[in-house]
């Protein structure tokens, strides 16, 4: 029978954000999201609900989107990880970014960051989606402020972008 | 921080999570894919002592075909699944129904086998393994045991894993070429927790034989109709099957099986629906899976043969 490992409390982990590594030592209940925003600073993740509904807190795991608020900061180690603050090139906007300010795509602003994120996904899965793989590739993010429409068109307005 | 404290492990073999589980088995949850047990723990509703983190055990993800099954291990993603050319052949209700398993950024991290333990009864994969007859594979440190769905569902969120076991894989009997299928359900906006679900997987019987039986073509055979947020686990509705067995397409058969499934289920109010609602929807999904199932559902004739008594084409409603 093999040796029992240890659980332990907290724990050491590296991993790389934004292309950068890092190194950190967390409690291991910490969420990955409480740890992005209190351990490296990275702010620009937002937390809403904290139980994977809201969206707002969606980063990408080694290019895929995900709730960062359902992952443990331990869970990070050795991946590879991308935050809103990860998409503009210095002053320049990522052309999603650009698309939610042409189309006014935000208003408060606070679930942009996740709907970023997951179009960046979506947008590297499906570079000519129609009206109704937008609404639905969308689907697992809330904004209360938009009706989604701007949003929408934001959408359209990226997927053209990046495909020029 | 959210969750109330744990400590944690990440063994990266089944024989290390079976000595965890040996040692701490009761007090220890298993954490998959984490999108039920994250809000749970968030929440402090869930408050393990140990949390055993299974997502390094790489031995556990993987699809593979043999033996006539699709044998998925129990960490391989949802979204790995859906996209799966393997999974889409030959499991073509599995396809159908992970696009209705919460949202891509769930179904990125979900896995088939954290959804089927969890056993929540709004979930669309224990449908699925439900109508195709899957065998579920639970390993101890006494060794494994194969477990079929009406074994291994137990009730609300409750599987007959016991706390030093691991479920590591779920085999699937390949669907046959010429069966048809379908999976629909109604949520109060999409990617939400199921009102309803219904799957479906028809077989028809094959055009005529030379001089052969005229009658059997056209008709249904092997039909399994399968529920899901009817009950503490999936609901298999054997009457409704029974119904079908043998029958021409019609219709208004469909409409008779839409009444016979309401008024077979006991399903129970809760604040997203009434009991009565959910009887009603059922029948409607029955409806409509079955038609969908049927359409889809092979001999593929080839220039204007008879397609029997199935209809041909288009899309159900």
């Amino acid at each position: 029978m093999s040796k029992v490992i240890a659980p332990v409390a907290e724990r050491t982990v590296a991993f790389t954000v934004n292309g950068k590594s890092v190194e950190v030592t967390v409690p291991v209940r910490k969420t990955l999201a409480d740890a992005l925003r209190e351990d490296l600073g990275l702010t620009g993740t937002h937390l809403g609900c904290e139980h994977g509904v809201c969206g707002a807190c969606t980063i990408l795991l080694d290019g895929q989107a995900v709730r960062s608020c359902l992952l443990l900061a331990v869970q990070a180690d050795g991946h590879d990880l991308k935050t809103v603050e990860g998409l503009a090139d210095g002053d320049r906007l990522h052309p999603i970014q650009e698309a939610f300010w042409e189309a006014h795509g935000l208003q408060c602003g606070f679930c942009t960051p996740g709907f970023l994120m997951t179009i960046c996904e979506f947008l590297a899965d499906n570079p000519s989606p129609t009206e109704d793989e937008i609404r639905e590739g969308i689907a697992g993010n809330l904004c209360r402020c938009t009706g989604y429409l701007n949003i929408i068109k934001a959408v359209q307005i990226a997927a053209a972008k990046l495909r020029s | 921080m959210k969750p109330a404290p744990f400590d944690y492990a990440a063994p990266e073999t089944i024989e290390e999570t079976l000595a965890l589980l040996g040692e701490y088995g009761a007090d220890a949850k298993l954490l998959a894919g984490g999108q039920s047990l994250m809000p749970l723990l968030n929440m402090r509703l869930a408050r393990p002592s140990v949390l055993i983190d299974l997502n390094r055990v790489s031995a556990l993800d993987y699809m593979r075909v043999s033996d006539g099954e699709v044998r998925i291990g129990a960490l391989t993603r949802q979204r790995a699944a859906e996209r799966s050319p393997v999974v889409a052949k030959h499991l073509p209700l599995m396809t159908d129904a992970l696009r209705w398993v919460g949202h891509a950024q769930i179904r990125n991290r979900g896995t088939i086998g954290g959804s089927l333990a969890h056993a929540d009864p709004s979930a669309e994969l224990p449908a699925v393994a439900a109508a195709l007859g899957a065998t579920f594979v639970v390993a101890g440190q006494g060794g494994m045991r194969l477990l079929l769905p009406e074994e291994f569902f137990v009730g609300y969120l409750t599987t007959a894993i016991a706390p030093a076991e691991v479920l590591t894989e779920i085999r699937f009997p390949k669907m046959a070429a010429d069966a048809g299928c379908a999976f629909v359900e109604v949520a109060r906006r999409h990617g939400d927790f199921a009102l309803v679900g219904a799957a479906a997987v028809v077989h028809r019987a094959g055009p005529p034989e030379p001089g052969g039986a005229e009658a059997s073509a056209g008709r249904f055979r092997d039909v399994r109709l399968v529920f899901t947020g009817v009950g503490p686990t999936p609901v298999r509705v054997r009457e409704a099957e029974a119904a079908l067995e043998g029958q021409k397409f019609e219709e208004r058969l469909l409409a008779d099986v839409a009444r016979l499934v309401a008024g077979r289920l006991d399903p129970e109010s809760d604040i997203q629906a009434s009991a009565e609602y959910r009887k009603h929807v059922a029948g409607v999904l029955a409806r409509r899976a079955l038609l969908a199932a049927a359409l889809r559902a092979g001999p593929q004739q080839a220039g204007g043969h008879s397609t029997g008594g199935f209809p041909k084409g288009g899309r159900p409603t």
